[in-house]
């Protein structure tokens, strides 16, 4: 039993350790994202920059504003000054202003959505692709990216890029990473803890319930209980 | 055989403890499924506040608009309306919304013929009987609801519920209380917000 | 109390039940760890079944929703999150119970005589069970839903003669689609579940008829005293009611650490491209179904065309399964327990154990030429524990078997 309990604790292990490991589709190291969810400051600039970056073209059209406010401890006021489009409301859905007909013409490819983007891609594509574009005159933005060749998308954050040091640019690359990793699973920022508290509720329950079938099972081990030889 | 003797308060203790402590994680458990029956995110967005542009309502004239699933009529009273809405009182079960129907409008509604601006009404047009919506019947002395005692009102096809223009019922009717008021607030004096109270604006 | 009892017992049996099957169940007193997973597999269809009914209220069984809807859920409704990993992840756990179980079975010949109708019973009701969960894969409808059901599907498709007439037919639509979908919701939430929770009573009904075997392989009803009790046997009440609960909260303990820890368990219970909505335009890189089923996908690859058909394939993805229906026949061998068997049986039992998993772990990953071959000669290995059985499970010297139970 015991023996058995250890085997399944360290596959479990071995398998929680490769979590979020995911070739990118052309065999390109990935860097390690290194993203931590319960940093609020990294999920509330991660908020802003893609706002300001990223919602211009790509929706997350399964996530509400006012959830973001309230898993981020942004006030509703802030959101609306600072992340919402005009017009929209906090319950809102956060959709792309822009229309399909015009991605159509200006990239080619509708944008796609990116609610879910870290949960089929992993954090470390994300993070690895936006930091992994380079110049390149054949294509229509003037670059191109190592993780997704051939890429639509412009390099957004050349500004960033531009005007901030390498471990600066990398943070808020970072922080962006986090951001939609969050957005992937908003439950993540509650699961965890509620987890170790699970946890421990049935390690309590498993005492009692042990001691409990101990002393029943004293019936069968002294023959209290038994068919009369 | 049975050398050992069997500890049965021992074991009452345990077997108490255990069902306790594991109906303790039933009740844990429970949470969860009880909870997810609460409106949704979705619902909850879906049932924000409305905005309602009254700026071309003219005296008579009702709009519906929906508030949380639910219709709420807006319509304008005119003097003699509201002169009507005085004489009623006896016809009434609750005419001043002191007994049983004191909790179906917001606090800060206590004159105007139950509005906040005696002109403007609103209120929730859905029966306190059994739920169906009344139909607006503003006609003066309309036959089949009482010839000339009939100032105009809402009248419930379900069951037969008759309100006035305030949405107040009539004694003998099957409804309990008046109609719904919901919390709403002028946000200028030609829009009303409705599902925000006043103060809290 | 007593007077509300007498009333109902005059009405209904609910003395004798209880007595029968629980506090007057006489069990086997030698029940080891394996034997816990019987009850685990109870507690399991119940939970997929709450969990489930509470899912079917926020989906949307429909191809342009059902996406949505299970987002939706995972986001927007309370705690839905919780109760949504819960399910998939019970799906999973189902598996590896049922799987353990299973084995507890070849362990010490639970399927032999006289409990063949039980194993048969339990193997009807496995197959129910991957059925079952095929259809409910399809329905979060991301990538891996859309094509695991395209392929799985398309094998109908090469059954001689009938083959597109069938496939068009059981997707009623040209590919998978809105009925489909729409079909698989309700076989898998109103249709297996009622077949599974008979299937279970059946299973229960036949067990307690014959009596539970152990693991000594000792017919524990041979031993009898005076009053007719088996010597061997405890009532299942209260001694393994109670040991089953502390096997029920070590279970909730790994089944929890999944559900809020890793609840994708690195795409293995949740499929990385199942986060993208199923789209008919492009298929994804590398499609597996679930760990599962993969140990039958393997068996499918691994046989190649013949005649220009894929048929033979599909044949013998089934005869790998119905195989499993055969298996107290093919068992010569006078001991039951894995304890008194011949040196034969015990390696081909490991052979068995490790070609299962291997075809498990083959099915996952891509063909390769290297893979290829591999699957090739598990699957001999596969069908060759069955076909050989009763040659290997006649010879040998088994170990003589005690007249009772040892402890």
């Amino acid at each position: 039993m015991k023996k058995l309990l250890t085997i399944t604790a360290s596959v479990l292990a071995s398998l929680s350790i490769s979590f979020n490991v995911l070739a990118s589709e052309n065999g390109v190291h990935l860097d390690h994202a290194d993203t931590d969810i319960n940093d609020q400051k990294s999920l509330q600039n991660g908020a802003q920059l893609f706002m300001d970056y990223c919602s211009g073209c790509h929706s997350i059209s399964f996530m509400r504003y006012n959830r973001i406010a309230k898993d981020l401890n942004i006030s509703n006021a802030d959101v609306k000054k600072n992340l919402m489009f005009s017009g929209s409301k906090l319950g809102d859905k956060v959709v792309s202003s822009m229309t399909e007909k015009g991605a159509e013409t200006w990239f080619g490819t509708t944008p796609p959505d990116l609610s879910l983007v870290a949960r089929s891609k992993g954090t470390d594509w994300i993070y690895t692709y936006l930091r992994s574009f380079y110049a390149d005159k054949s294509r229509p933005f003037g670059v191109n990216n190592k993780v997704l060749v051939n890429a639509s998308m412009p390099d957004v954050l050349w500004e960033l890029k531009k005007n901030k040091s390498a471990e600066d640019f990398n943070q808020d690359v970072r922080d962006v990473t986090n951001f939609l990793d969050y957005v992937g699973e908003p439950a993540k920022l509650v699961r965890v803890d509620l987890g170790y508290k699970v946890m421990g509720f049935l390690f309590i329950l498993l005492i009692l319930a042990y001691l409990m079938k101990k002393e029943y099972w004293k019936d069968v081990k002294y023959g209290n209980w038994r068919a009369k030889d | 055989m049975s050398e050992q003797v069997i500890d049965l308060k021992k074991r009452r203790f345990l077997t108490n403890a255990t069902s306790v402590v594991g109906a303790v994680g039933v009740g844990f458990v429970l949470v969860p499924f009880l909870s997810s029956w609460m409106p949704s995110a979705r619902a909850k967005a879906a049932g924000a506040p409305v905005d309602v542009d009254i700026a071309k309502l003219d005296p008579g004239q009702l709009v519906r608009v929906l508030w949380r699933k639910k219709p709420v009529w807006i319509f304008r009273r005119d003097a003699q309306t509201l002169a009507n809405l005085e004489t009623l009182d006896s016809d009434l079960s609750d005419p001043h919304s002191t007994g049983n129907s004191k909790s179906n409008q917001p606090t800060y509604i206590t004159e105007n013929y139950r509005s906040i601006k005696a002109e403007v009404a609103v209120i929730v047009g859905v029966c306190t009987h059994l739920g169906c919506s009344p139909t607006y019947r503003p006609e003066l002395g309309a036959a089949d609801l009482g010839g000339d005692s009939w100032k105009g009102g809402f009248y419930c096809p379900c069951h037969g519920s008759k309100f006035d223009l305030a949405g107040r019922v009539y004694a003998g009717a099957p409804a309990p209380t008046n109609l719904v008021v919901p919390p709403y607030h002028f946000v200028s004096n030609s829009l009303i917000r409705i599902g925000i109270d006043p103060q809290s604006s | 109390m007593d007077n509300n009892k007498n009333w109902i017992d005059q009405r209904f049996p609910l003395t004798k039940v209880w007595n029968e099957h629980l506090a007057e169940y006489y069990t086997p007193r030698n029940f080891n760890f394996w034997y816990f997973f019987g009850s685990l597999a109870m507690l399991v269809l119940v939970m997929q079944i709450v969990t489930g009914i509470f899912l079917t209220m926020h989906f949307k069984p429909d191809a342009v929703n059902a996406f949505a809807s299970v987002e939706y859920i995972m986001r927007d409704v309370d705690w839905g999150w919780l109760i949504r990993y819960l399910h998939s992840t019970g799906a999973s756990a189902f598996f590896i119970v049922i799987y353990l179980h299973m084995y507890r079975g070849l362990l010490y010949g639970s399927y032999k005589s006289p409990r063949e109708l039980i194993w048969i019973l339990g193997m009807i009701l496995y197959i129910a069970l991957m059925a079952e969960a095929f259809m409910g894969y399809v329905l979060p409808w991301g990538q891996m839903s859309y094509w695991g059901a395209q392929v799985i599907i398309s094998l109908f498709g090469s059954v001689p003669f009938i083959g597109p007439d069938l496939l068009v037919w059981i997707l009623g639509d040209y590919a998978v689609g809105d009925p489909a979908l729409n079909r698989f919701f309700s076989l898998h939430v109103i249709a297996l579940p009622l077949i599974l929770v008979v299937l279970v009573f059946l299973h229960i009904v036949a067990l307690h008829t014959v009596g539970s075997n152990n693991p000594d392989g000792v017919e524990i009803k041979k031993n009898k005293d005076k009053n007719g009790i088996p010597k061997d046997g405890i009532p299942f009440h209260p001694y393994y009611s109670v040991k089953d609960i502390v096997g029920v909260v070590v279970f909730l303990m790994l089944f929890s650490a999944v559900v809020f820890f890793a609840p994708a368990l690195n795409g293995y219970f949740l499929e990385h491209a199942n986060f993208i909505e199923a789209n008919p335009l492009k298929t994804p890189d590398h499609i597996a179904p679930l760990w599962y089923l993969t140990p039958f996908y393997s068996v499918l690859r691994a046989i190649p065309p013949m005649f220009g058909s894929q048929f033979p394939g599909v044949v013998g993805m089934f005869a790998a399964l119905l195989i499993l229906l055969a298996l107290p026949w093919l068992d010569r061998s006078k001991v039951k327990s894995i304890r008194y068997r011949s040196y034969p049986y015990k390696i081909a039992l490991g052979v068995f154990v490790v070609s299962f998993i291997t075809l498990g772990w083959l099915g996952m990953e891509p063909v390769t030429p290297v893979n290829a071959i591999l699957a090739r000669v598990f699957t001999i290995l596969y069908f060759g524990f069955f076909i050989l059985m009763p040659w290997f499970t006649s010879i040998g010297k088994t170990k003589q078997v005690p007249e009772r139970v040892t402890e």
